[in-house]
């Protein structure tokens, strides 16, 4: 069969994360904050400082860092667990998470020392939060078109450009941000490096951008002549493409392909065993279940991957598209469940959960890479390309 | 190592040519002896009794092997039907299953759409609780009429068949008799997507193999996802295990998940294919042939979603992602 799929072989949770399920568990039930539906269902775009701070103190943000710079190593199973157990209840993760998911590992793997010691400890102690500077306005899906352009000088490195779509980059501390180097837009991949952006350096101005939610939780970044030191580069000059594409695969695979609406189908069983509705869409909580069930194997066959070193973007692209596929089947059938009794009041935390949902589905396919992008690659992996 | 035997036993005997003699009435004594004479009957019986020792997950690849050839004999039931029958010996020859058996009024029992009810020569049903074996000699056949199908419905006289000693409750039988679908269906679309991958790259059009054109491409990708996402559904359900058998649940998710891929990865193997697919000729339809008839058999997608379903609606105290977790736990 195609060697891609031969290549997602099924995994197990190990019994020591198997175990730490009930710490992860124990640890939500008392310092969760209540909240509503509606506001769960932000989970992951949800940005709690406080709630991020309790979760450091507790060891859990920069879990798989190492010991030494403050960092719990845990592996990538545990890992999943944690992030599988907080998303499944909506916590608001959005604060560390990037950090956690991406930046810290990309310091731990790419940066120097000095580099490791200044900045994993603060993450590890959520002290400072990081964001993602890839997208720009004319480089979306052609990620490798980007123009944002640092120029070494003999005061450092000079900075000019813009970026967009940064999720929460009004509220961070640091922007890992890709830009290019040398060469020209055409060269694509070759002259692409990557940079820690203090955000509070003179010349960086960033505006939040309101989404069809109400909510504001991405931005866009302007970058006017900001004068990054020198060890402002992470990893080498020249490498952040390759940089870039072993940070993706930990952004493609995780429990937050499966679970962005997952909150919403509890609260829509609430909602259904209060109306006596629940025997009448059985059939679709047991497809939803049998997908769920599903996924999760394909997620843990990926984790275990990681695991083991490896830089799995194809099998993680696979997981992805499918996954966020699930997700915004989700809040197309619950609202289709909402309006199937016309003149029936509504829970309007249940009505305000499936329309935030139902608002932010489109988003699913497209943050992370899109459907088409994720399908190209798939082909590619399938040889097709 | 189970795997690899039957693989080049079957890639010899189980030919195409050979499963559509078979599916046209021709005799299948010739692979049936080849299989039997393997040993692979006796595969999840442990060794000291002479059987294979074989695991669950081992069966599973052993099935998957037999979708993948079209098998045209219920060898994965026989071997099942041993592990599941271990009192009393069991009858030489090709046993399946029909553990939905319905008593009619006038006391005869009724088995719609056995799967292999044309080349198996006995049954295990399950009639209520009431673990039986029943010759399909003494039945009364009804074909579907279904071209090439060898699922036929079975009508038997009250007093028919032998009581057996097991103690099981229908649905574990109804579970495992889905999770081998749930293998077979598994099986048959990792060849039906080698096939739709091999004509991609091989039928040119507009001067490129049709694989070169995006939406083909997309097409493929998305067909790959859901092969992958049937086949690991189908393994994981082996992986867990409740007296015996691979638990109820576990067999529902895969039978549901690989059901519901079925009819997706058929429908785009035939829209890449073009006309040629759908030929007698081709060897395609023996395999979406079956995509179509196993998604039924044992409980398509809409049953086992239903039960699935139905624990969640037992299960009032659970988060939805638990349930999910605790299905393959
Ligand atoms: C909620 C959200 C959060 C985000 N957060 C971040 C972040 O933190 N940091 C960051 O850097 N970026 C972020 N992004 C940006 C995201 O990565 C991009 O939106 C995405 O890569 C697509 O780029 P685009 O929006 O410019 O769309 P475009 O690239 O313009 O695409 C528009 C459409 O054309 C299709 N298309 C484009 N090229 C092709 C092709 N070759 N073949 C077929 N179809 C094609 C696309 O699939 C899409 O359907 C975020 C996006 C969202 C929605």
């Amino acid at each position: 069969m195609a060697e891609l799929l031969d290549r997602l072989q099924r995994a197990e949770l190990p019994a020591a994360a198997q175990a730490f399920r009930a710490e992860v568990k124990d640890f939500i039930a008392r310092e969760m904050p209540p909240l509503g539906a509606d506001v769960r269902a932000r989970s992951w775009m949800g940005f709690d400082a406080a709630f991020s701070r309790k979760l450091a103190a507790r060891g859990w943000v920069g879990v798989t860092l190492p010991k030494a710079y403050g960092g719990a190593e845990l592996d990538a199973f545990r890992r999943f667990v944690l992030v599988e157990e907080l998303l499944a209840v909506g916590a608001p993760v959005a604060a560390h998470w990037i950090a956690d998911r991406q930046s810290g590992p990309l310091i731990n793997k790419f940066g120097s020392e000095a580099q490791k010691q200044s900045y994993l400890p603060r993450i590890c102690r959520a002290e400072v939060f990081f964001c993602i500077g890839m997208s720009e306005p004319n480089s979306g899906s052609d990620l490798a078109s980007i123009g944002t352009r640092a120029v070494r000088t003999e005061r450092g490195w000079v900075l000019n450009g813009r970026k967009i779509w940064t999720t929460n980059a009004d509220k961070c501390d640091y922007s890992i941000a890709l830009v290019r180097t040398s060469g020209l837009p055409a060269d694509r991949q070759a002259g692409l490096s990557q940079f820690i952006v203090d955000l509070r350096l003179p010349g960086v101005t960033v505006r939040p951008i309101v989404d069809l939610s109400g909510d504001a939780h991405f931005s866009e970044m302007f970058f006017d002549d900001v004068l990054l030191a020198g060890d402002a580069l992470i990893g080498q000059e020249g490498q952040g493409w390759q940089q870039v594409n072993a940070e993706l695969a930990f952004e493609r695979s995780g429990p937050e392909r499966l679970y962005s609406s997952v909150v919403l189908v509890d609260a829509w069983i609430r909602w259904m065993r209060r109306n006596g509705q629940i025997e009448q869409h059985a059939e679709t909580l047991g497809r939803l279940l049998a997908h769920l069930a599903t996924l999760r194997q394909m997620s843990i066959a990926v984790t275990a991957k990681l695991a083991a070193g490896e830089s799995p973007l194809v099998e993680a692209a696979l997981v992805k598209e499918l996954g966020t596929t699930y997700e915004q089947e989700i809040p197309s059938i619950v609202e289709a469940a909402l309006g199937a009794s016309p003149g029936q009041p509504a829970d309007p935390e249940l009505l305000r959960a499936a329309a935030y949902l139902s608002h932010m589905a489109p988003t699913f396919s497209l943050r992370g890479g899109t459907r088409e992008i994720l399908r190209g690659m798939i082909a590619r992996g399938l040889g097709l390309r | 190592m189970f795997a690899e035997a039957i693989a080049s036993l079957l890639q010899d005997r189980c030919t195409p040519q050979a499963v559509r003699a078979i599916e046209q009435g021709g005799s299948p004594a010739a692979l049936s002896a080849a299989l039997e004479e393997s040993g692979f009957h006796e595969l999840l019986a442990p060794e000291d009794a002479g059987g294979g020792g074989a695991s669950w997950p081992d069966f599973h690849r052993v099935i998957e092997l037999c979708g993948a050839h079209a098998l045209p004999l219920p060898l994965a039931q026989t071997m099942a039907a041993r592990a599941v029958v271990r009192a009393q010996p069991l009858p030489n020859g090709w046993i399946t299953f029909a553990p939905w058996l319905v008593r009619e009024a006038d006391g005869s029992l009724r088995a719609g759409q056995v799967p292999f009810g044309r080349t198996a020569s006995h049954v295990v049903g399950m009639a209520g609780d009431v673990a039986l074996l029943l010759p399909v000699a003494d039945a009364r056949m009804e074909a579907n009429g279904v071209y090439g199908s060898l699922a036929a419905s079975l009508r038997w006289e009250p007093d028919a068949g032998t009581a057996l000693d097991v103690t099981l409750p229908a649905a574990r039988l109804q579970g495992l008799a889905a999770a081998i679908h749930a293998s077979l269906l598994s099986g048959a679309m990792k060849k039906v997507f080698d096939l739709a991958m091999g004509y991609a790259n091989e039928r040119a059009q507009f001067g490129k193999p049709i694989g070169k054109f995006q939406a083909i491409q997309h097409q493929l990708s998305v067909m790959a996802e859901h092969v992958a996402a049937a086949a690991i559904a189908a393994e994981a359900a082996y992986h867990t295990e409740d007296q015996g058998l691979p638990a109820y649940a576990a067999c529902a998710v895969a039978k549901a998940r690989t059901s519901e891929a079925a009819q997706l990865v058929a429908s785009t193997a035939h829209a890449v294919h073009g006309a040629i697919g759908v030929t007698e000729e081709y060897d395609l339809q023996l395999y979406t042939r079956r995509l179509h008839e196993w998604r039924m058999a044992d409980g398509s997608e809409t049953y086992w979603h239903r039960a699935l379903g139905a624990l969640c609606v037992q299960r009032s105290d659970a988060l939805f992602v638990d349930l999910a977790r605790e299905v393959f736990a």
